[in-house]
């Protein structure tokens, strides 16, 4: 199929970009490798495509303790930089299971975020990461929204339909925390059944899931038995997840496997330390 | 003979590495115009076409057609067969007329300048639709209150049958061990990644079609437009140029296809339709949506004495024209058990109608779901004896010595060689070593399973199947042979190239049939103004068929050669050979081909008086014996299980198969591990989903999984070769023996290594949910 | 041939080295502006949602899903397509497709060998396994992908050797 007719504009700069998506019925066209299959199988109908691969939004810093990726930072330049090895290590272990080579060299960080797929990867490293992420409109300029209050629901998320997402921003990762992103997918690049990210410090814990429930959000009771140190408690704690319910994939069958890759990510975890 | 049975690579594919191919998108008509089509989206609903007129007046649009429209150029079709003698099939059209019987049915189309302003348009005819019950559950099709695939029926059974032989009776009487399983098998599809599509164009001037198509057997649909429009079959030209992969799914009659040719006959300009993945998903041809329910006896031996089965197989809402959706499911019957010994056999088969797309025949139609019945039923069998299940298969093979063996079915199979092809296969696996290993890694806590089927495959069938049954197949070939001036020589075959290589087997054998270079035989094909009638590219058939005729046109064009040679160097034709494009005697060369060609077609004055060579020959090759010819092998599959996540990855797998004469090894091997991994895909992937209300769920290449290189294992292939004795070339069909039997050595591999957890899986494809329900962990 | 009120964009850029400058509907993908109005009919469409890989072109030295891409986003880009791919790298992967029999129908062909070539860039020793991992996006329905692994391996081993 092809799309339903769009009008089309490619702002210079963050401020045209931002008055075209005041507009009704605009979307953000970034990598295009979500938004461009709804449009041509139709599901997706914008009435104007707001183009921001010109804007000067792709940049990764690391300062002040403060990893800053750029909305427009593609999957592949966020997957190979050393400064998201160095202050993310999360990141890269997830984004090597993020769909494929081509697709990984045009979708950017700041789509997958947006789009809120229950099934993405990066917005549950985003929680587990505890990001921070930035976003800015024409008619009430930048606001910062920490991700615990960014993801909504199903495809649902704090943007404002004028609203585009800048950035987002990690507080490096800290002494004495590890991480791990286990999913398990039908094929390689599939999205994930079911993932964990984890974040593990001294005495304390992030945990998010994706493929699970359908708006991604940190698990507490889970984080508070990691933290307490009671694994068995945290596993069982997933149980009770708000699980997606399909023909394919049961509730049940998502609480499993959340329950398995938590197990092994605590034992993957305890396996690098016994290395180290 | 020195190329044929050489692994050399397929010249054809120079173009294709380079992007040089000529697929049907890749031309284009002055003046096309791009048709979409307005598709039914309820599975079974009534219809009324209330207005068109906005779509009409959409800028751009250039038709808006309806079934009322196409009736004056179009007869609509009904599938009819002497294989299947009462069936019920309603007729077919083009467009659906007041009823849609299946989702994706596609009811109106539009023709504009470009496909997306088609489709803009589609969106705007008006329609009321009138939902009616839909059924699209096999399991619940045949109950009584279960609603009519079409309205007005009274039964949703369009066919059945008895195949038996023997006192099925007396065998499971006598048994000591009666073995039985109930497998499903979800339907899978072809997908082949070129989508259908088809480019018409009508001359009114001359009423003459010309219709460029991704089809797998030209002569074939050539017939069919030409009976269905009302052209002269002389005025229909079928071409079909690269085809991006067939598997089956591009040899059928589809609607939408028809009603591009219809709609170019009435618009008199050129019309193309090239099916989006969405739609094609939605509209190709489905396959295998059975539910057996089958015993097999075994004495106290361990020998078989019968089976005892009940199919239930989907059809759609229509019988496949024009071979009949049936054919699958007495394929599948005729398959289940032939390797082995038996004297009793009931079989009985339930076709049943249902409100999805009709299923059709596709890449080793029905053997998947036969093998992997029998094979588990062995499985079974060895399993409950105690017994290794190869052991178990090694005692029940039928004996070369036994051959020909008929069968209580009545297949007849003949030359067969399971003794040789189980050794090669033990050979290839060393299994007391990987039966070492397997222990050691299930001793490591590893769900490990190894899985074997053995398998007969019924290929290149001959004159007796279609014609008998009255359908217009085709199971001869021809292959046309001219000596250029150049001495080149162009072939013309009646075989089809769709990327299996056929044409590459032609011209190793034309090489060796004439002695001149691969390089120097041009193929051509699939072209009805250029080739003679014949079979196209199904059911294995290029090397055993298109071979024979490849062969002797090869000869006959010697025989000219060396008689147009003799008169001119003033000798006997017996004293001369032909090699390498040189006409040879005992001195050496004498004279090239190119000269020859050259004398007889430039200077013919330089000829004796009386000598006109025929420097264009033909042949066609009828085979008059063996309704098919069978062909065998075995399969070995290594697959891990995640028991946790109910993940399989197949670990390694193996194929020794026995096809007879290989004419290019190269070729024959990428037929069997395509096959293998299409079988692989049907076994843990692919699946046509649909909803409870009969909403298709797999309309998607996100949502039909197909298997990709991440999963896949290496593949490891050996051949048996026993040639066919009652052709010259002796070469069998190669192309589906893989996809064959994958599935069973899946399956078989996959209850080994959950036998040990107490669990056991009897439905395709085993899902990671599948596997979690059998191991407990998943209610 | 398109209808009077379809909205389109000028667009510039280079496609296998030579420049062009014409208008391109709005909603036309790279890929099928690519092969209907270039007339470069070597990258395919086999799904038009970015999942089979077939439409893989090359945008500014990257590969990407040409269906995923607009035309009118090729603006000041430098495309190539596999007829224009003349490094050595594409070279090698299409002479070892064609003698490793690592294709069948060659619809998938093109957007594989463009896909390889990208791999053995960056890593020009892979594993049989981060071939099949590189080439996981990429669907071919009829060699079963071993004989593509082995074409791939075939080149990054010569090339090792060089």
């Amino acid at each position: 199929m092809k799309p339903a007719r769009f009008d089309y504009a490619r702002p210079a700069t963050l401020a045209e970009a931002l008055a075209l998506l005041a507009q009704p019925d605009a979307a953000v066209l970034a990598g295009g490798q979500s938004l461009m299959p709804m449009m041509n199988l139709r599901v997706a109908r914008p009435a104007l495509l707001v183009d921001i691969n010109r804007l000067p939004l792709g940049e990764i810093t690391l300062a002040g303790g403060t990893l800053r990726i750029g909305a427009l930072a593609r999957h592949a330049e966020v997957l190979a930089s050393p400064l998201v090895a160095l202050a993310a290590p999360l990141l890269p272990q997830a984004l090597a299971q993020v769909a494929h080579a081509a697709i990984r060299n045009r979708g950017t960080l700041g789509g997958s975020l947006s789009l809120a797929d229950p099934a993405a990867e990066l917005p549950a490293c985003m929680l587990a990461l505890d990001a921070t992420l930035v976003v800015a409109s024409a008619a009430r300029g930048e606001r910062r929204i920490p991700a615990g209050a960014f993801f909504l629901g199903l495809y649902s998320t704090a943007l404002a339909s004028d609203e585009l997402l800048l950035a987002a921003e990690l507080p490096a990762a800290a002494p004495g925390w590890r991480f791990a992103f286990l999913e398990v997918a039908r094929r390689h690049g599939d999205f994930a059944m079911a993932g964990v990210a984890l974040a593990l410090g001294p005495n304390a814990a992030r945990l998010a899931l994706c493929g699970v429930e359908a708006g991604q959000r940190r698990q507490p009771a889970a984080e508070a038995a990691l933290a307490a140190g009671d694994p068995a408690a945290a596993i069982a704690a997933l149980a009770s997840t708000d699980a997606m319910d399909s023909p394919e994939l049961s509730a049940a069958h998502r609480r499993h496997l959340a329950q398995v890759l938590l197990r092994r990510a605590l034992a993957h975890l305890e396996a690098a330390d016994a290395a180290a | 003979m020195t190329h044929i049975g050489q692994p050399l690579p397929r010249a054809a594919t120079a173009r294709l590495v380079a992007g040089r191919g000529s697929y049907l998108d890749d031309v284009s008509a002055r003046g096309e115009v791009h048709a979409a089509f307005l598709r039914s989206p309820y599975p079974h609903a009534g219809f009324r076409i209330t207005g068109t007129e906005a779509a009409r007046a959409l800028p751009g649009v250039v038709a808006v057609l309806t079934e009322a429209d196409l009736a004056a150029v179009c007869q609509p079709w009904q599938t009819k067969t002497g294989s299947a003698p009462g069936m019920v099939s309603p007729p077919q059209r083009a467009l659906a007329k007041d009823e849609a019987c299946y989702q994706g049915e596609p009811i109106a189309m539009v023709l504009a300048l470009s496909r997306a302003v088609a489709e803009d348009a589609a969106e705007l005819v008006e329609v009321e639709w009138q939902e009616l019950p839909a059924i699209t559950n096999l399991a619940a099709a045949l109950e009584a209150d279960a609603p009519p695939a079409h309205q007005g029926l009274t039964s949703n059974l369009a066919w059945s049958t008895e195949l038996k032989g023997g006192d099925i009776e007396a065998a499971f009487a006598a048994a000591a061990l009666v073995v039985e399983d109930r497998l499903t098998f979800t339907r899978s599809t072809g997908v082949t990644l070129e989508p259908r599509g088809v480019l018409a164009q009508y001359n009114p001037a001359s009423q003459a079609l010309e219709v460029r198509i991704s089809h797998q057997m030209p002569h074939q649909l050539q017939r069919h437009l030409a009976d269905l429009l009302g052209v002269p079959l002389g005025r229909v030209r079928v071409i079909c140029p690269d085809v991006g992969g067939g598997f089956g799914l591009k040899m059928h009659v589809y609607p939408d296809e028809i009603a591009t040719c219809a709609a170019a006959r009435l618009l008199g300009r050129p019309v193309r339709f090239v099916a989006d993945r969405a739609e094609a998903l939605l509209s190709d041809i489905h396959a295998r949506e059975h539910i057996v329910e089958a015993r097999m006896a075994v004495d106290a031996e361990g020998r078989i004495l019968g089976f005892d089965v009940q199919d239930v197989q989907g059809l759609g809402a229509y019988s496949i024209f024009p071979r009949s959706s049936t054919t699958e499911g007495v394929s599948a019957l005729r398959s289940l058990g032939a390797p082995y010994r038996f004297s009793a056999y009931r079989g009985r088969l339930r076709s049943v109608l249902q409100n999805k797309v009709p299923t059709g025949q596709y890449r080793s139609v029905g053997h998947p779901v036969g093998i992997a019945v029998a094979e588990r039923l062995v499985d079974l069998a060895a399993a409950a004896r105690g017994e290794d299940p190869l052991e178990f298969r090694r005692r029940n093979l039928v004996a070369q010595a036994e051959m020909p063996w008929v069968n209580p079915l009545g297949a007849r199979m003949a030359e067969l060689s399971h003794q040789q092809c189980l050794a090669k296969l033990e050979a290839l696996l060393d299994l007391p070593t990987l039966r070492t290993e397997i222990a050691a890694m299930r001793a490591a806590g590893r769900c490990i399973g190894l899985g074997f089927a053995s398998i007969v495959e019924f290929t290149a069938t001959g004159p007796e199947g279609y014609g008998r049954a009255g359908v217009l197949v085709a199971a001869v070939d021809t292959v046309v042979l001219s000596l250029e001036p150049s001495g080149e020589v162009t072939a013309r075959a009646s075989i089809s190239e769709i990327g299996q290589g056929t044409t590459q087997g032609l011209a190793q054998v034309v090489s060796d049939a004439l002695g001149v270079a691969p390089d120097q035989v041009l193929m051509g094909s699939g072209d009805t103004a250029t080739t003679p009638h014949g079979g196209g590219a199904w059911a294995s058939r290029g090397a055993a068929i298109g071979g024979e005729a490849a062969w002797g046109a090869g000869r006959k064009l010697r025989a000219e050669v060396l008689a147009a040679a003799a008169a001119l160097l003033q000798c006997a034709p017996e004293t001369l050979d032909v090699r390498d494009g040189r006409i040879t005697d005992a001195s050496g060369p004498r004279m090239t081909l190119a000269e020859l060609a050259e004398t007889v077609t430039f200077r013919g004055y330089e000829l004796p008086a009386g000598v006109q060579p025929q420097l264009t020959v033909a042949h066609h090759y009828r085979r008059e014996q063996d309704t098919a010819l069978t062909t065998n092998g075995f399969q070995a599959s290594l697959v891990e299980i995640d028991a946790e996540t109910g993940i399989i990855t197949p670990l390694r797998h193996w194929a020794v198969g026995d096809c007879g004469r290989l004419l290019n090894p190269l070729l024959v091997e990428g037929q069997v591990r395509g096959g293998v991994v299409q079988g692989i895909g049907e076994a843990l992937f692919e699946a046509c989903r649909y909803d409870e209300t009969g909403q298709f769920l797999s309309g998607t290449l996100a949502d039909y999984l197909l298997p990709m290189a991440g999963e896949m294992p290496d593949i490891t292939v050996a051949h048996v070769e026993t040639p066919y004795s009652g052709s010259v070339l002796g070469a069998k069909g190669a192309g589906e023996a893989g996809t064959a039997g994958a599935p069973a050595a899946i399956l078989n591999a996959v209850n080994d290594a959950l036998a040990p957890h107490g669990a056991s899986v009897s439905e395709l494809p085993v899902t990671p949910g599948v596997v979690l329900r059998a191991l407990g962990r998943l209610a | 041939m398109l209808p009077p009120d379809e909205p389109t964009a000028a667009i510039a850029c280079t496609v296998n080295g030579q420049a062009i400058r014409t208008q391109v509907p709005l909603r036309r993908s790279l890929v099928d502006w690519l092969r209907h109005d270039v007339g470069l009919t070597g990258s395919h469409v086999g799904c038009e949602h970015g999942v089979c890989g077939a439409c893989h072109v090359r945008v500014d030295g990257l590969v990407v899903r040409g269906c995923l891409m607009l035309a009118v986003q090729a603006d000041g880009a430098a495309i190539e397509t596999i007829e224009g791919a003349a490094d050595a790298l594409t070279l090698a992967l299409q002479q070892a497709f064609f003698e490793k029999a690592a294709l069948q129908c060659g619809f998938c062909t093109p957007g594989m060998i463009l896909q390889a070539a990208e791999l053995l860039a960056a890593n020009p020793a892979p594993s049989r396994a981060e071939v099949r991992e590189a080439l996981s996006g990429n669907y071919c329905r009829c060699t079963g992908y071993q004989p593509i692994v082995d074409a791939v391996m075939a080149v990054g081993a010569a090339l090792h050797a060089k």
